[in-house]
Protein backbone atom coordinates (compact mmCIF):
# COMPACT_ATOMS: atom_id res chain seq x y z
CA UNK A 1 0.00 0.00 0.00
CA UNK A 2 2.59 2.67 0.98
CA UNK A 3 4.39 1.66 -2.36
CA UNK A 4 1.39 2.34 -4.42
CA UNK A 5 1.32 5.63 -2.96
CA UNK A 6 4.82 6.60 -3.09
CA UNK A 7 4.99 5.41 -6.24
CA UNK A 8 1.02 7.38 -7.37
CA UNK A 9 3.97 10.44 -5.64
CA UNK A 10 6.87 10.05 -8.47
CA UNK A 11 4.30 9.83 -11.26
CA UNK A 12 3.03 12.93 -9.84
CA UNK A 13 6.30 14.82 -9.44
CA UNK A 14 6.69 13.82 -13.36
CA UNK A 15 3.71 15.21 -14.22
CA UNK A 16 4.33 18.42 -12.02
CA UNK A 17 7.60 18.85 -14.02
CA UNK A 18 5.93 19.63 -17.46
CA UNK A 19 3.48 22.11 -16.06
CA UNK A 20 6.73 23.62 -14.20
CA UNK A 21 9.12 23.81 -16.99
CA UNK A 22 7.04 24.64 -19.65
CA UNK A 23 5.79 28.32 -18.75
CA UNK A 24 3.78 29.35 -21.47
CA UNK A 25 1.68 25.34 -20.93
CA UNK A 26 0.87 27.53 -17.43
CA UNK A 27 0.34 30.71 -18.45
CA UNK A 28 -2.07 29.44 -20.76
CA UNK A 29 -4.29 27.83 -18.41
CA UNK A 30 -4.35 30.92 -15.99
CA UNK A 31 -4.56 33.74 -18.93
CA UNK A 32 -8.14 31.76 -20.27
CA UNK A 33 -9.64 31.82 -17.53
CA UNK A 34 -8.89 35.86 -16.70
CA UNK A 35 -10.34 36.35 -20.51
CA UNK A 36 -13.64 34.27 -19.24
CA UNK A 37 -14.02 37.00 -15.93
CA UNK A 38 -13.22 40.08 -17.90
CA UNK A 39 -15.55 38.80 -21.23
CA UNK A 40 -18.20 37.44 -19.58
CA UNK A 41 -18.27 39.85 -16.55
CA UNK A 42 -18.56 42.73 -18.52
CA UNK A 43 -21.22 41.27 -21.66
CA UNK A 44 -23.79 39.80 -18.61
CA UNK A 45 -22.86 42.61 -16.01
CA UNK A 46 -26.34 43.85 -16.36
CA UNK A 47 -28.15 40.70 -16.09
CA UNK A 48 -28.11 40.50 -12.53
CA UNK A 49 -30.03 43.15 -12.34
CA UNK A 50 -33.20 40.35 -13.63
CA UNK A 51 -32.86 38.74 -9.91
CA UNK A 52 -32.22 35.38 -8.81
CA UNK A 53 -28.65 35.98 -8.33
CA UNK A 54 -27.74 36.40 -4.69
CA UNK A 55 -26.21 39.32 -5.27
CA UNK A 56 -25.70 42.57 -6.82
CA UNK A 57 -22.29 42.38 -8.63
CA UNK A 58 -22.36 39.54 -11.12
CA UNK A 59 -18.60 39.27 -10.49
CA UNK A 60 -19.30 37.50 -7.06
CA UNK A 61 -21.84 34.97 -9.26
CA UNK A 62 -19.52 34.79 -12.32
CA UNK A 63 -16.12 33.75 -10.57
CA UNK A 64 -17.23 30.45 -9.18
CA UNK A 65 -18.83 29.63 -12.30
CA UNK A 66 -15.74 30.47 -14.19
CA UNK A 67 -13.46 28.68 -11.65
CA UNK A 68 -15.62 25.04 -12.64
CA UNK A 69 -15.89 26.00 -16.18
CA UNK A 70 -12.16 25.89 -16.07
CA UNK A 71 -11.54 22.97 -14.58
CA UNK A 72 -13.77 21.47 -16.43
CA UNK A 73 -11.80 23.00 -19.46
CA UNK A 74 -8.23 22.16 -17.85
CA UNK A 75 -8.63 18.77 -17.54
CA UNK A 76 -11.03 17.10 -20.31
CA UNK A 77 -7.52 17.17 -22.39
CA UNK A 78 -5.59 15.08 -19.93
CA UNK A 79 -6.22 12.19 -22.27
CA UNK A 80 -3.95 14.19 -24.93
CA UNK A 81 -1.43 13.49 -22.80
CA UNK A 82 -2.19 10.24 -21.79
CA UNK A 83 -2.39 9.82 -25.33
CA UNK A 84 1.52 10.71 -25.96
CA UNK A 85 2.65 9.01 -23.46
CA UNK A 86 1.82 6.01 -25.29
CA UNK A 87 2.99 7.01 -28.20
CA UNK A 88 6.07 8.03 -27.04
CA UNK A 89 6.71 4.55 -25.52
CA UNK A 90 6.47 5.84 -21.87
CA UNK A 91 3.75 4.29 -20.81
CA UNK A 92 4.86 0.74 -22.17
CA UNK A 93 8.33 1.48 -20.12
CA UNK A 94 6.63 1.76 -17.39
CA UNK A 95 4.23 -1.05 -17.53
CA UNK A 96 7.52 -3.25 -17.72
CA UNK A 97 9.24 -2.09 -14.38
CA UNK A 98 7.31 -3.53 -11.22
CA UNK A 99 5.17 -0.10 -10.72
CA UNK A 100 1.36 -0.11 -9.60
CA UNK A 101 -0.83 0.30 -12.11
CA UNK A 102 -3.21 2.41 -9.95
CA UNK A 103 -0.02 4.57 -9.25
CA UNK A 104 0.46 4.71 -13.18
CA UNK A 105 -3.27 6.37 -13.41
CA UNK A 106 -3.43 8.01 -9.85
CA UNK A 107 -0.25 10.08 -10.70
CA UNK A 108 -2.48 11.58 -13.78
CA UNK A 109 -5.25 12.27 -11.20
CA UNK A 110 -3.40 14.10 -8.32
CA UNK A 111 -1.21 15.87 -11.07
CA UNK A 112 -4.58 17.05 -12.56
CA UNK A 113 -6.02 17.68 -9.02
CA UNK A 114 -3.22 19.85 -7.54
CA UNK A 115 -3.03 22.22 -11.34
CA UNK A 116 -6.78 22.70 -10.70
CA UNK A 117 -6.67 23.62 -7.16
CA UNK A 118 -3.86 25.91 -8.06
CA UNK A 119 -5.96 27.35 -11.55
CA UNK A 120 -8.89 28.11 -8.65
CA UNK A 121 -7.11 29.52 -6.05
CA UNK A 122 -5.36 32.36 -8.87
CA UNK A 123 -8.83 32.40 -10.74
CA UNK A 124 -10.90 33.37 -6.74
CA UNK A 125 -8.15 35.57 -6.43
CA UNK A 126 -8.20 37.10 -9.51
CA UNK A 127 -11.79 37.90 -8.65
CA UNK A 128 -10.75 39.64 -5.38
CA UNK A 129 -8.74 41.99 -7.63
CA UNK A 130 -11.78 42.71 -9.45
CA UNK A 131 -14.15 43.47 -6.62
CA UNK A 132 -15.83 40.41 -6.10
CA UNK A 133 -17.15 39.70 -2.49
CA UNK A 134 -17.18 36.01 -1.44
CA UNK A 135 -19.75 36.53 2.07
CA UNK A 136 -18.67 32.63 2.49
CA UNK A 137 -15.15 33.13 3.67
CA UNK A 138 -12.29 31.05 3.41
CA UNK A 139 -13.99 28.05 3.90
CA UNK A 140 -16.70 28.27 1.59
CA UNK A 141 -13.44 29.18 -1.17
CA UNK A 142 -11.93 25.64 0.29
CA UNK A 143 -15.02 23.85 -0.53
CA UNK A 144 -15.65 25.41 -4.16
CA UNK A 145 -12.26 24.45 -5.00
CA UNK A 146 -12.32 20.74 -4.06
CA UNK A 147 -15.37 21.02 -5.92
CA UNK A 148 -13.48 21.71 -8.82
CA UNK A 149 -10.88 19.40 -7.99
CA UNK A 150 -13.62 16.54 -7.86
CA UNK A 151 -15.71 17.76 -11.26
CA UNK A 152 -11.68 18.08 -12.71
CA UNK A 153 -10.88 14.15 -11.79
CA UNK A 154 -14.41 12.96 -13.32
CA UNK A 155 -13.24 14.69 -16.97
CA UNK A 156 -9.68 14.36 -16.34
CA UNK A 157 -9.87 10.32 -15.26
CA UNK A 158 -12.63 9.86 -18.22
CA UNK A 159 -10.60 12.02 -20.50
CA UNK A 160 -7.53 9.48 -19.88
CA UNK A 161 -10.00 6.44 -19.97
CA UNK A 162 -10.89 7.64 -23.38
CA UNK A 163 -7.10 8.08 -24.43
CA UNK A 164 -6.34 4.72 -23.53
CA UNK A 165 -8.79 2.52 -25.21
CA UNK A 166 -9.78 5.03 -27.98
CA UNK A 167 -5.91 5.99 -28.83
CA UNK A 168 -6.84 8.65 -31.81
CA UNK A 169 -6.78 12.23 -31.09
CA UNK A 170 -9.22 13.09 -33.09
CA UNK A 171 -11.35 11.23 -30.52
CA UNK A 172 -10.74 13.01 -28.03
CA UNK A 173 -10.96 16.35 -29.71
CA UNK A 174 -14.37 15.49 -31.17
CA UNK A 175 -15.64 14.53 -27.94
CA UNK A 176 -14.40 17.10 -26.50
CA UNK A 177 -15.72 20.24 -28.34
CA UNK A 178 -19.42 18.75 -28.70
CA UNK A 179 -19.20 18.24 -24.68
CA UNK A 180 -17.83 21.32 -23.99
CA UNK A 181 -20.25 24.39 -24.32
CA UNK A 182 -23.69 22.19 -23.79
CA UNK A 183 -21.76 21.37 -20.76
CA UNK A 184 -20.88 24.91 -19.29
CA UNK A 185 -24.32 26.25 -20.70
CA UNK A 186 -26.80 23.51 -19.20
CA UNK A 187 -25.25 24.74 -16.15
CA UNK A 188 -25.56 27.68 -13.94
CA UNK A 189 -21.97 29.12 -15.00
CA UNK A 190 -23.38 32.18 -16.62
CA UNK A 191 -27.23 32.29 -15.59
CA UNK A 192 -28.83 32.19 -12.30
CA UNK A 193 -31.23 29.21 -12.74
CA UNK A 194 -34.39 31.53 -11.62
CA UNK A 195 -33.84 33.17 -15.36
CA UNK A 196 -33.51 30.11 -16.88
CA UNK A 197 -36.02 27.92 -18.91
CA UNK A 198 -37.60 25.54 -16.92
CA UNK A 199 -36.73 22.24 -19.35
CA UNK A 200 -32.80 23.59 -19.37
CA UNK A 201 -32.85 24.30 -15.38
CA UNK A 202 -34.41 20.64 -15.40
CA UNK A 203 -31.29 19.28 -17.46
CA UNK A 204 -28.68 21.10 -15.50
CA UNK A 205 -29.98 18.98 -12.74
CA UNK A 206 -28.35 16.16 -14.07
CA UNK A 207 -25.19 17.82 -14.68
CA UNK A 208 -22.38 16.69 -12.42
CA UNK A 209 -20.82 20.64 -13.98
CA UNK A 210 -23.81 22.20 -12.41
CA UNK A 211 -23.44 20.25 -9.28
CA UNK A 212 -19.93 21.92 -8.89
CA UNK A 213 -21.23 25.26 -9.45
CA UNK A 214 -24.40 24.82 -7.15
CA UNK A 215 -22.41 23.15 -4.46
CA UNK A 216 -19.45 25.81 -4.56
CA UNK A 217 -21.60 28.95 -4.89
CA UNK A 218 -23.34 27.57 -1.82
CA UNK A 219 -20.39 26.93 0.16
CA UNK A 220 -19.80 30.79 -0.66
CA UNK A 221 -23.08 32.27 -0.12
CA UNK A 222 -23.80 33.92 2.92
CA UNK A 223 -25.85 31.36 4.24
CA UNK A 224 -24.90 28.05 2.62
CA UNK A 225 -27.58 25.15 2.31
CA UNK A 226 -25.59 22.50 3.48
CA UNK A 227 -27.96 20.00 1.99
CA UNK A 228 -27.28 21.73 -1.32
CA UNK A 229 -23.11 21.39 -0.56
CA UNK A 230 -23.35 18.15 0.35
CA UNK A 231 -25.15 16.57 -2.03
CA UNK A 232 -23.96 17.56 -4.68
CA UNK A 233 -20.39 17.52 -3.60
CA UNK A 234 -21.19 13.87 -2.22
CA UNK A 235 -22.85 12.95 -6.17
CA UNK A 236 -19.33 14.71 -7.47
CA UNK A 237 -17.01 12.31 -5.07
CA UNK A 238 -18.78 8.97 -6.21
CA UNK A 239 -18.72 9.80 -9.48
CA UNK A 240 -14.93 10.93 -9.42
CA UNK A 241 -13.97 7.21 -7.75
CA UNK A 242 -16.08 5.36 -10.58
CA UNK A 243 -14.23 7.33 -12.87
CA UNK A 244 -10.78 7.20 -11.86
CA UNK A 245 -11.79 3.30 -11.01
CA UNK A 246 -12.74 3.24 -14.65
CA UNK A 247 -9.40 4.15 -15.88
CA UNK A 248 -7.40 2.23 -13.81
CA UNK A 249 -9.23 -0.71 -15.58
CA UNK A 250 -8.01 1.05 -18.97
CA UNK A 251 -4.58 -0.64 -18.11
CA UNK A 252 -5.75 -4.16 -18.34
CA UNK A 253 -7.78 -3.37 -21.72
CA UNK A 254 -4.74 -1.40 -22.88
CA UNK A 255 -2.66 -4.45 -22.37
CA UNK A 256 -4.78 -6.34 -24.18
CA UNK A 257 -4.39 -4.72 -27.59
CA UNK A 258 -0.88 -3.88 -27.26
CA UNK B 1 18.85 -21.49 -8.38
CA UNK B 2 20.40 -23.69 -11.15
CA UNK B 3 22.19 -21.55 -13.17
CA UNK B 4 21.59 -23.97 -16.08
CA UNK B 5 18.08 -23.45 -16.49
CA UNK B 6 16.89 -21.15 -19.62
CA UNK B 7 16.99 -17.16 -19.20
CA UNK B 8 14.18 -17.27 -21.98
CA UNK B 9 12.05 -19.83 -22.46
CA UNK B 10 8.73 -19.67 -24.60
CA UNK B 11 6.59 -22.65 -25.82
CA UNK B 12 4.26 -22.50 -28.29
CA UNK B 13 3.25 -18.86 -28.59
CA UNK B 14 0.11 -17.89 -30.16
CA UNK B 15 -1.09 -13.94 -30.33
CA UNK B 16 -3.31 -12.85 -32.84
CA UNK B 17 -4.88 -9.65 -33.65
CA UNK B 18 -8.06 -8.09 -34.33
CA UNK B 19 -8.98 -8.72 -37.70
CA UNK B 20 -7.49 -12.36 -37.61
CA UNK B 21 -3.82 -11.07 -37.90
CA UNK B 22 -1.68 -13.36 -36.65
CA UNK B 23 1.58 -12.11 -35.11
CA UNK B 24 2.94 -15.55 -33.57
CA UNK B 25 2.28 -18.85 -35.35
CA UNK B 26 3.74 -21.24 -32.14
CA UNK B 27 6.68 -19.44 -31.10
CA UNK B 28 9.48 -21.63 -29.41
CA UNK B 29 12.62 -19.95 -27.87
CA UNK B 30 15.13 -21.42 -25.62
CA UNK B 31 17.71 -18.51 -24.39
CA UNK B 32 21.09 -19.83 -22.67
CA UNK B 33 21.76 -17.69 -19.45
CA UNK B 34 24.53 -15.33 -20.00
CA UNK B 35 24.45 -15.59 -23.90
CA UNK B 36 23.64 -12.91 -26.28
CA UNK B 37 20.40 -14.04 -28.71
CA UNK B 38 19.95 -12.47 -31.33
CA UNK B 39 16.27 -12.81 -32.92
CA UNK B 40 16.45 -11.85 -37.18
CA UNK B 41 13.47 -10.99 -39.01
CA UNK B 42 11.70 -8.08 -41.08
CA UNK B 43 9.53 -5.60 -39.59
CA UNK B 44 5.82 -7.58 -39.21
CA UNK B 45 8.02 -10.67 -38.50
CA UNK B 46 6.71 -10.99 -34.62
CA UNK B 47 9.76 -10.42 -33.13
CA UNK B 48 8.49 -7.41 -31.62
CA UNK B 49 5.04 -9.29 -30.31
CA UNK B 50 7.71 -11.95 -28.61
CA UNK B 51 9.73 -9.35 -26.98
CA UNK B 52 6.07 -7.94 -25.64
CA UNK B 53 4.77 -11.10 -24.29
CA UNK B 54 8.42 -11.89 -22.64
CA UNK B 55 8.14 -8.78 -21.01
CA UNK B 56 4.75 -9.09 -19.75
CA UNK B 57 3.29 -6.28 -21.91
CA UNK B 58 1.25 -8.19 -23.75
CA UNK B 59 -0.40 -11.91 -23.23
CA UNK B 60 0.22 -14.52 -25.25
CA UNK B 61 -3.29 -16.11 -26.93
CA UNK B 62 -2.06 -19.30 -25.76
CA UNK B 63 1.51 -20.70 -24.69
CA UNK B 64 3.61 -20.55 -21.70
CA UNK B 65 6.85 -18.31 -21.36
CA UNK B 66 9.47 -18.58 -18.62
CA UNK B 67 11.95 -15.35 -18.15
CA UNK B 68 15.10 -15.83 -15.37
CA UNK B 69 12.94 -18.75 -14.36
CA UNK B 70 9.49 -16.76 -13.66
CA UNK B 71 5.99 -17.80 -15.88
CA UNK B 72 5.09 -14.23 -17.80
CA UNK B 73 1.36 -15.10 -17.05
CA UNK B 74 1.57 -16.10 -13.38
CA UNK B 75 4.07 -14.02 -12.00
CA UNK B 76 4.82 -10.67 -14.25
CA UNK B 77 5.68 -8.86 -10.82
CA UNK B 78 8.71 -11.21 -10.76
CA UNK B 79 9.21 -10.85 -14.25
CA UNK B 80 9.74 -7.29 -14.16
CA UNK B 81 11.85 -7.36 -11.16
CA UNK B 82 14.42 -9.59 -13.36
CA UNK B 83 14.52 -7.92 -16.84
CA UNK B 84 15.57 -4.45 -18.44
CA UNK B 85 13.56 -3.47 -21.13
CA UNK B 86 14.62 -1.50 -23.78
CA UNK B 87 11.87 -1.07 -26.36
CA UNK B 88 12.05 1.00 -29.79
CA UNK B 89 10.53 3.83 -28.25
CA UNK B 90 11.86 3.48 -24.86
CA UNK B 91 9.59 7.08 -24.37
CA UNK B 92 12.34 8.87 -22.02
CA UNK B 93 10.55 11.88 -20.84
CA UNK B 94 11.53 15.28 -22.74
CA UNK B 95 11.21 17.50 -20.18
CA UNK B 96 13.38 16.07 -17.82
CA UNK B 97 16.76 15.66 -17.32
CA UNK B 98 18.76 12.47 -18.19
CA UNK B 99 19.70 12.29 -14.40
CA UNK B 100 15.84 12.87 -13.72
CA UNK B 101 14.63 10.21 -16.01
CA UNK B 102 17.13 7.50 -14.29
CA UNK B 103 16.22 8.58 -11.25
CA UNK B 104 12.34 7.94 -11.69
CA UNK B 105 13.14 4.19 -13.23
CA UNK B 106 15.36 3.64 -10.11
CA UNK B 107 12.88 4.65 -7.79
CA UNK B 108 10.24 2.44 -9.48
CA UNK B 109 12.61 -0.57 -8.78
CA UNK B 110 12.59 0.08 -4.81
CA UNK B 111 16.52 2.12 -5.01
CA UNK B 112 16.76 4.81 -2.71
CA UNK B 113 19.25 7.51 -1.16
CA UNK B 114 23.01 7.05 -2.10
CA UNK B 115 22.64 3.73 -3.34
CA UNK B 116 20.21 5.16 -6.23
CA UNK B 117 22.84 8.32 -6.41
CA UNK B 118 25.91 6.02 -7.01
CA UNK B 119 24.06 4.24 -9.42
CA UNK B 120 23.04 6.61 -11.70
CA UNK B 121 26.24 8.18 -11.79
CA UNK B 122 27.83 5.32 -12.56
CA UNK B 123 25.13 4.76 -15.64
CA UNK B 124 25.53 8.40 -16.88
CA UNK B 125 29.38 7.75 -16.77
CA UNK B 126 29.41 4.78 -18.57
CA UNK B 127 26.80 5.78 -21.62
CA UNK B 128 28.92 9.14 -22.02
CA UNK B 129 26.11 11.43 -20.61
CA UNK B 130 27.70 13.14 -17.85
CA UNK B 131 27.94 16.05 -19.50
CA UNK B 132 24.41 16.15 -20.11
CA UNK B 133 22.85 14.69 -17.24
CA UNK B 134 21.55 17.69 -16.08
CA UNK B 135 19.95 18.75 -19.29
CA UNK B 136 16.30 17.88 -20.49
CA UNK B 137 15.99 14.76 -22.81
CA UNK B 138 14.69 16.74 -25.63
CA UNK B 139 17.75 18.31 -26.77
CA UNK B 140 19.33 15.01 -26.97
CA UNK B 141 21.03 13.63 -30.30
CA UNK B 142 19.26 10.62 -31.28
CA UNK B 143 22.78 8.44 -30.26
CA UNK B 144 22.66 10.26 -26.82
CA UNK B 145 19.03 9.66 -26.18
CA UNK B 146 19.29 5.72 -27.44
CA UNK B 147 22.01 5.77 -24.52
CA UNK B 148 19.74 6.73 -21.97
CA UNK B 149 17.45 4.60 -23.05
CA UNK B 150 19.93 1.20 -22.24
CA UNK B 151 20.61 3.07 -18.83
CA UNK B 152 17.71 3.25 -18.15
CA UNK B 153 16.98 -0.22 -19.06
CA UNK B 154 20.17 -1.46 -16.70
CA UNK B 155 19.63 0.65 -13.79
CA UNK B 156 18.24 -2.36 -10.94
CA UNK B 157 20.71 -4.46 -12.45
CA UNK B 158 18.81 -7.15 -14.45
CA UNK B 159 19.05 -10.51 -15.51
CA UNK B 160 18.02 -10.41 -18.55
CA UNK B 161 18.16 -7.34 -20.66
CA UNK B 162 15.87 -7.62 -24.17
CA UNK B 163 16.81 -4.68 -26.56
CA UNK B 164 14.19 -4.66 -29.12
CA UNK B 165 15.76 -3.03 -32.67
CA UNK B 166 18.62 -1.16 -30.32
CA UNK B 167 19.69 0.77 -33.63
CA UNK B 168 16.94 1.14 -35.89
CA UNK B 169 17.21 5.10 -36.62
CA UNK B 170 21.09 5.77 -35.81
CA UNK B 171 23.50 7.05 -37.90
CA UNK B 172 26.16 4.62 -38.74
CA UNK B 173 28.85 6.50 -36.09
CA UNK B 174 25.92 6.63 -33.40
CA UNK B 175 25.34 2.59 -35.02
CA UNK B 176 28.96 1.96 -34.44
CA UNK B 177 29.31 3.16 -31.04
CA UNK B 178 26.19 1.66 -29.51
CA UNK B 179 27.59 -2.05 -30.76
CA UNK B 180 30.49 -1.34 -29.12
CA UNK B 181 28.63 -1.05 -26.03
CA UNK B 182 26.26 -3.85 -26.21
CA UNK B 183 29.45 -5.69 -26.99
CA UNK B 184 30.95 -4.45 -23.66
CA UNK B 185 27.32 -5.85 -21.69
CA UNK B 186 27.00 -8.86 -23.02
CA UNK B 187 30.72 -9.62 -21.38
CA UNK B 188 29.24 -8.86 -18.05
CA UNK B 189 28.93 -11.58 -15.45
CA UNK B 190 25.80 -13.16 -15.77
CA UNK B 191 23.86 -10.98 -17.96
CA UNK B 192 21.31 -12.48 -20.38
CA UNK B 193 20.20 -10.48 -23.82
CA UNK B 194 17.94 -11.11 -26.37
CA UNK B 195 17.93 -8.27 -29.04
CA UNK B 196 15.76 -7.80 -32.28
CA UNK B 197 17.29 -7.08 -35.45
CA UNK B 198 16.45 -6.60 -38.90
CA UNK B 199 19.88 -5.68 -39.38
CA UNK B 200 21.85 -9.22 -40.89
CA UNK B 201 25.29 -8.02 -39.85
CA UNK B 202 23.64 -6.48 -36.48
CA UNK B 203 22.65 -10.35 -35.71
CA UNK B 204 25.62 -11.44 -37.21
CA UNK B 205 28.26 -9.11 -35.03
CA UNK B 206 26.70 -9.06 -31.84
CA UNK B 207 24.40 -12.49 -31.01
CA UNK B 208 26.42 -15.83 -29.93
CA UNK B 209 22.90 -17.27 -31.18
CA UNK B 210 20.63 -16.84 -34.11
CA UNK B 211 17.00 -17.55 -34.99
CA UNK B 212 15.66 -16.33 -37.92
CA UNK B 213 11.65 -15.19 -37.45
CA UNK B 214 9.53 -15.23 -40.17
CA UNK B 215 5.62 -15.21 -40.22
CA UNK B 216 5.37 -15.41 -36.70
CA UNK B 217 7.25 -18.61 -36.19
CA UNK B 218 11.53 -19.42 -36.22
CA UNK B 219 12.11 -20.91 -39.11
CA UNK B 220 15.91 -21.67 -38.36
CA UNK B 221 18.19 -21.13 -35.55
CA UNK B 222 21.71 -21.64 -34.76
CA UNK B 223 25.23 -19.61 -33.87
CA UNK B 224 25.97 -17.22 -36.93
CA UNK B 225 28.88 -19.66 -38.08
CA UNK B 226 26.79 -22.94 -38.11
CA UNK B 227 23.96 -21.11 -39.89
CA UNK B 228 26.59 -19.84 -42.28
CA UNK B 229 28.25 -23.18 -42.42
CA UNK B 230 24.98 -24.91 -43.69
CA UNK B 231 25.33 -23.46 -47.10
CA UNK B 232 28.47 -25.14 -48.47
CA UNK B 233 30.22 -23.36 -51.46
CA UNK B 234 29.96 -19.72 -52.34
CA UNK B 235 26.93 -17.60 -52.87
CA UNK B 236 26.83 -16.64 -56.98
CA UNK B 237 24.42 -13.93 -57.67
CA UNK B 238 23.36 -12.67 -61.00
CA UNK B 239 21.51 -9.87 -62.10
CA UNK B 240 19.06 -10.16 -65.09
CA UNK B 241 18.72 -7.22 -67.81
CA UNK B 242 14.85 -8.70 -67.58
CA UNK B 243 12.70 -9.74 -65.48
CA UNK B 244 11.77 -13.81 -66.51
CA UNK B 245 7.87 -15.30 -65.83
CA UNK B 246 6.74 -18.26 -64.09
CA UNK B 247 7.77 -20.27 -67.36
CA UNK B 248 11.08 -18.53 -67.77
CA UNK B 249 12.28 -19.22 -64.20
CA UNK B 250 10.85 -22.90 -64.41
CA UNK B 251 13.22 -23.04 -67.23
CA UNK B 252 16.04 -20.94 -66.32
CA UNK B 253 15.98 -22.96 -62.60
CA UNK B 254 16.34 -26.33 -64.73
CA UNK B 255 19.02 -24.85 -67.08
CA UNK B 256 21.71 -23.75 -63.78
CA UNK B 257 20.66 -26.45 -61.75
CA UNK B 258 22.29 -28.75 -64.42
CA UNK B 259 25.39 -26.94 -64.67
CA UNK B 260 28.12 -29.26 -62.59
CA UNK B 261 28.78 -28.03 -59.25
CA UNK B 262 25.96 -26.33 -58.34
CA UNK B 263 23.74 -26.80 -55.24
CA UNK B 264 20.15 -24.47 -55.51
CA UNK B 265 19.22 -21.89 -57.87
CA UNK B 266 16.63 -19.35 -56.43
CA UNK B 267 15.05 -17.45 -59.33
CA UNK B 268 13.30 -13.84 -57.97
CA UNK B 269 12.30 -11.19 -60.26
CA UNK B 270 15.69 -10.16 -61.99
CA UNK B 271 17.65 -11.68 -59.62
CA UNK B 272 18.72 -15.43 -59.59
CA UNK B 273 20.94 -16.97 -56.46
CA UNK B 274 23.22 -20.02 -57.33
CA UNK B 275 24.76 -21.89 -54.42
CA UNK B 276 27.78 -23.54 -56.07
CA UNK B 277 31.20 -25.53 -54.52
CA UNK B 278 33.37 -23.31 -55.93
CA UNK B 279 31.69 -19.92 -57.34
CA UNK B 280 34.18 -18.48 -59.24
CA UNK B 281 34.43 -21.44 -61.03
CA UNK B 282 31.09 -22.18 -61.79
CA UNK B 283 30.35 -18.54 -62.87
CA UNK B 284 31.51 -18.84 -67.06
CA UNK B 285 29.67 -22.30 -67.30
CA UNK B 286 26.37 -20.62 -65.24
CA UNK B 287 26.70 -17.44 -67.76
CA UNK B 288 26.88 -19.72 -70.99
CA UNK B 289 23.67 -21.45 -69.47
CA UNK B 290 22.11 -18.30 -69.44
CA UNK B 291 22.82 -17.14 -72.56
CA UNK B 292 22.01 -20.42 -73.93
CA UNK B 293 18.30 -20.15 -72.21
CA UNK B 294 18.03 -16.51 -73.99
CA UNK B 295 18.93 -14.80 -70.64
CA UNK B 296 20.59 -11.37 -70.63
CA UNK B 297 22.85 -10.93 -67.45
CA UNK B 298 23.47 -7.54 -65.89
CA UNK B 299 25.76 -8.76 -63.73
CA UNK B 300 27.09 -11.19 -61.89
CA UNK B 301 28.91 -11.21 -58.17
CA UNK B 302 30.46 -14.30 -56.20
CA UNK B 303 30.36 -13.81 -52.49
CA UNK B 304 31.00 -15.99 -49.71
CA UNK B 305 28.07 -17.50 -47.64
CA UNK B 306 26.13 -14.33 -45.66
CA UNK B 307 23.16 -14.46 -43.16
CA UNK B 308 20.97 -12.60 -46.09
CA UNK B 309 21.78 -16.39 -47.72
CA UNK B 310 20.91 -18.39 -44.98
CA UNK B 311 17.44 -15.95 -44.67
CA UNK B 312 16.80 -16.97 -48.24
CA UNK B 313 17.39 -20.63 -48.27
CA UNK B 314 14.97 -20.45 -44.83
CA UNK B 315 12.49 -18.04 -45.26
CA UNK B 316 12.57 -18.87 -49.11
CA UNK B 317 12.63 -14.97 -49.98
CA UNK B 318 15.36 -12.03 -49.92
CA UNK B 319 16.04 -10.29 -47.11
CA UNK B 320 15.41 -7.20 -48.30
CA UNK B 321 12.36 -8.22 -50.53
CA UNK B 322 10.57 -10.08 -47.02
CA UNK B 323 8.92 -6.87 -45.81
CA UNK B 324 7.18 -6.08 -49.45
CA UNK B 325 6.36 -9.82 -49.05
CA UNK B 326 7.21 -11.54 -52.52
CA UNK B 327 6.11 -14.62 -51.65
CA UNK B 328 7.83 -16.94 -53.06
CA UNK B 329 7.70 -20.09 -50.48
CA UNK B 330 6.23 -22.36 -53.06
CA UNK B 331 9.15 -22.32 -55.26
CA UNK B 332 11.22 -22.09 -52.14
CA UNK B 333 9.87 -25.60 -51.32
CA UNK B 334 10.85 -26.94 -54.54
CA UNK B 335 14.34 -25.56 -54.31
CA UNK B 336 15.21 -27.05 -51.28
Amino acid sequence: MSTAVTQTWYMTQRQLRVFARQPAYAVITLIQPVIWLFLFGSLFRKVVRLGGFGTTSYLDYLVPGVVVMSALGANMWAGMGTLEEIQRGTLDRFLTTPVSRAALMNGNVVNNGLVTAFQSVVIVLLGLLGGADYPGGVGGIVLLVLASVLLGTVFGALSNALGMVVRERESIIGINTFLLLPLTFLSSAFMAPAQMPGWMRDIADFNPVNWAMVAGRSAMSERPDWGDVLGRGGALLALAVAAVWLSIRTVRSYQRSV
Amino acid sequence: MNTRAPAVEARQLIKTYPGDVTALGGMDLTVAPGTVFGLLGPNGAGKSTTVKILTTLARPDSGTATVAGHDVLRHPDRVRRAIGVVAQHSGADPVATGRENLQLQGRLYGLRGSTLERRVDALLERFALADAARRPVKGYSGGMRRRLDVALGLVHRPEVLFLDEPTTGLDPEARAAMWEEIGRLAGEEGLTILLTTHYLEEADRLAERIAIVDRGRIVVEGTPDSLKGELRGDAVHVELREPVGEAGRALLTAALTAVPGVHEVLCEGRRISVRADDGAASVPALLAALDRAGAGVASATVARPSLDDVYLRHAGRHYAGAGADTALAGLAGGVR
